[in-house]
């Protein structure tokens, strides 16, 4: 009997090579290429490469840094007022002077698109990242472990399933911060946050449990079980990179849809107020004028569906990217 | 090479079925492993034979100490599989390693070929340093038979035959001693069936691994095996050396299968009596009483609905047979004339 450890089987020459037709012909194909070949490459290495290579992800990509750059220095592209206006000026229609135009209260309109890109960015990513976090974990948690782990978290997740967003919000927003309550901004962002996210993760799970259910089951974890593979790396390793793609594509869709949440918190009253602008806010208060005055609409909305395009297809570009198959 | 590397014995392995979603209550066993016993030597080959659903896959499973045995025992080298945990067992699974069925599914489909070669190293680290792994990744592949140049490629560039040997690479990276396949070649193209069969072979004799090949495939089971075990419905039926079974089988249930193996001599075929078995297998959550064949067994008598048959050599014959009315008979299912 021979010891496994002292003789490996790598270091002994192959009896006899098989002969197998095409084995061995590539070989001998352009240098620079097999060169390149020999660099380890692992799916985020080729994730990346193929990143690269498309237009749709750089489109997005430089359309969300302008968001994100709006939203860090608004000042950077305006020198007007977004919180002061002179009514004089009300509704004055989009000029050489002001692109977008005034608004009721006089206020430029452009300067008021970018200033809101702060308050609508951050809630919608912040809470998108939250949601997935938090609804990934326990959908992986629930669905690996199964059993009354899975029960548990399950019925926990129907209760906030059960909640109407629009109640669940009100009432978790009205206790903070209701009217009288004298919070600042960064507050009332992260109230509005947390509301969106608590009320949403339950998706979030679901979708993730159902696909770690379908997945779990694969050849390929048994397989990786049988070599030895401890929880942890079942998981990150073969059950995450398998059940992503759902998960992104529906994140990347939340972004735009809790844009659009958070406006409807804000237009109840119960959202971001005055002074502090957002999309949502201009959305919500041009809507009275939308016969009259309909570019107060078209702007915000214009860049709030740039924005929430951008996410969709920088979402869409990474899960085609994730997937071997569709490069 | 006479040692016992792996020794089953009485391995029973049953499913509970249940009912209710909240109160689970237990109204029946699936029996699909009941009470088997034998034993792998060191570098021999043991085919496992039967028909779909007869517990072979569940054997593996338990031989892979992927489940644990209802009752009975796994003794690798003497120590009982089951009882093993922590580092005893990683160090279990570097000696038994698995090879799937279907090529499609056993390989994770955003790993590369490189990293899917290169996991058992990094699970166990202690096999292979860092920097060696990527030179021996390729010398794997180039010991199935794969370009090694391909090593950044992703399973679906590949064919059914090539995944296969992916998988076989991965099975053999850590350098087991023992090598069990379920059903390794049943979904691929006939042609293809024959390459990665004598690869097994080639890679056996280099090796020295020993192997429990599982298939329902008689053909193919005689090309590698040096023993035959044929299970029904859980059980042991008949266990020989691959002569003893193809040659001169006793137990009704072996005939049958053997009978339905195809003739390619079309004179030979006329004289060749196809056993028709009646009937469809037992459900394994009640199966019947005493011998599981005797309801579709020509020979059933009183006895077999009450007495179980046991594995033991029966008068006139040289191997064990699970029936009380073991014989041997005519068969002309020598496929091997060459």
């Amino acid at each position: 009997m021979s010891d496994p450890n002292t003789a490996s089987i790598v270091t002994t020459p192959p009896a006899t090579m098989p002969t197998e037709a095409g084995s061995g012909a590539p070989t001998n194909a352009g240098l620079p290429e097999s060169a390149k070949q020999q660099k380890p490459r692992g799916l985020l290495g080729d994730a990346w490469i193929d990143l690269r290579r498309k237009p749709l992800f750089w489109i997005s990509a430089t359309f969300i840094l302008i968001f994100i750059v709006m939203a860090a220095f608004p000042s950077l592209f305006t020198s007007g007022d977004a919180v002061n206006g002179t009514l004089e000026r009300s509704r004055v229609e989009p000029s050489s002077a002001a692109w977008f135009g005034y608004d009721v209260q006089g206020r430029d309109v452009y300067s008021r698109v970018i200033y809101g890109a702060r308050a609508s960015i951050v809630v919608a990513v912040v809470s998108t990242i939250l949601t997935l976090l938090v609804g990934g974990t326990m959908g992986i948690i629930a669905g690996y472990r199964g059993g009354w782990v899975d029960a548990l978290l399950s019925r926990i997740a129907d209760i906030f399933f059960g909640l109407p967003f629009v109640l669940g919000a009100i009432v978790i927003l009205t206790t903070f911060n209701g009217s009288g309550t004298d919070n600042g901004e960064w507050t009332i962002m992260g109230l509005v946050i947390m509301s969106l996210s608590v009320l949403s993760w339950p998706v979030v799970m679901r979708l993730m449990r159902s696909s770690v259910l379908a997945t779990k089951e694969a050849d390929y974890i048994v397989a990786a079980r049988a070599l030895g593979a401890g929880t942890g790396r079942i998981i990150l390793k073969h059950l995450l990179p398998n059940c992503l793609a759902p998960l992104l594509v529906y994140g990347t869709i939340m972004v735009g849809s809790f844009i659009g949440a958070e406006a409807t918190l804000s237009f109840l009253g119960i959202g971001l107020k005055n002074p502090v602008v957002s999309w949502g806010i201009m959305i919500s208060e041009a809507q009275n004028y939308i016969r009259v005055s309909p570019y107060l609409l078209f702007f915000p909305a214009a860049f709030l569906v740039t924005a929430v395009l951008s996410f969709v297809m920088l979402g869409e570009a990474v899960r085609e990217a994730l997937d071997p198959k569709l490069r | 090479m006479t040692e016992n590397i792996i020794e089953v014995r009485d391995l029973v392995k049953h499913y509970p079925v249940t009912r209710g979603v909240v109160f689970k209550k237990t109204i029946g066993h699936v029996k699909a492993v009941d009470g088997v016993s034998f034993e792998l030597k060191a570098g021999e080959t043991l085919g496992v034979v039967g028909e779909s659903g007869c517990g072979k896959s569940t054997l593996a499973r338990v031989l892979m100490n992927l489940e644990r045995p209802t009752a009975g025992q796994v003794l690798y080298k003497g120590q009982d599989i089951s009882k093993l945990s922590g580092g005893a067992l990683r160090r279990l699974r570097r000696q038994i390693q698995l090879v799937m069925q279907d090529p499609y599914t056993s390989l994770n489909p955003r790993m590369t070929v490189g990293d899917l070669i290169g996991e058992p190293f990094e699970i166990h680290p202690d096999v292979a340093p860092r920097g060696s792994r990527r030179t021996k990744v390729k010398e794997l592949l180039d010991l199935v038979g794969l370009n090694p140049e391909h090593i950044n490629r992703y399973p679906h560039q590949f064919s059914g035959g090539q995944r296969q040997r992916i998988g076989i690479a991965r099975a053999l990276a850590l350098r087991p001693e023992v090598i069990v396949c379920d059903e390794p070649v049943s979904a691929l193209d006939v042609s293809i069936q024959a390459q990665v069969m004598n690869l097994l072979e080639k890679l056996q004799a280099e090796f020295g691994l020993s192997y429990v090949f599982i298939a329902h495939d008689l053909s193919v089971v005689r090309h590698l095996s040096d023993r035959v075990a044929v299970m029904y419905l859980g059980k042991m039926v008949e266990i020989g050396t691959e002569d003893e079974i193809y040659e001169r089988p006793t137990h009704p249930y072996t005939q049958a299968l053997l009978s339905a193996v195809p003739v390619p001599d079309p004179t030979l075929r006329e004289s060749k009596a196809i056993i028709r078995l009646q009937g469809d297998v037992p459900s394994p959550v009640s199966p019947p009483s005493g011998c599981r064949f005797r309801t579709r067994c020509w020979k059933a008598q009183d006895v077999c609905a009450q007495e179980v048959p046991l594995l033991q050599i029966r008068p006139g014959s040289d191997h064990p047979s699970a029936c009380h009315f073991a014989e041997k008979r005519e068969i002309v299912a020598t496929h091997e004339v060459a």
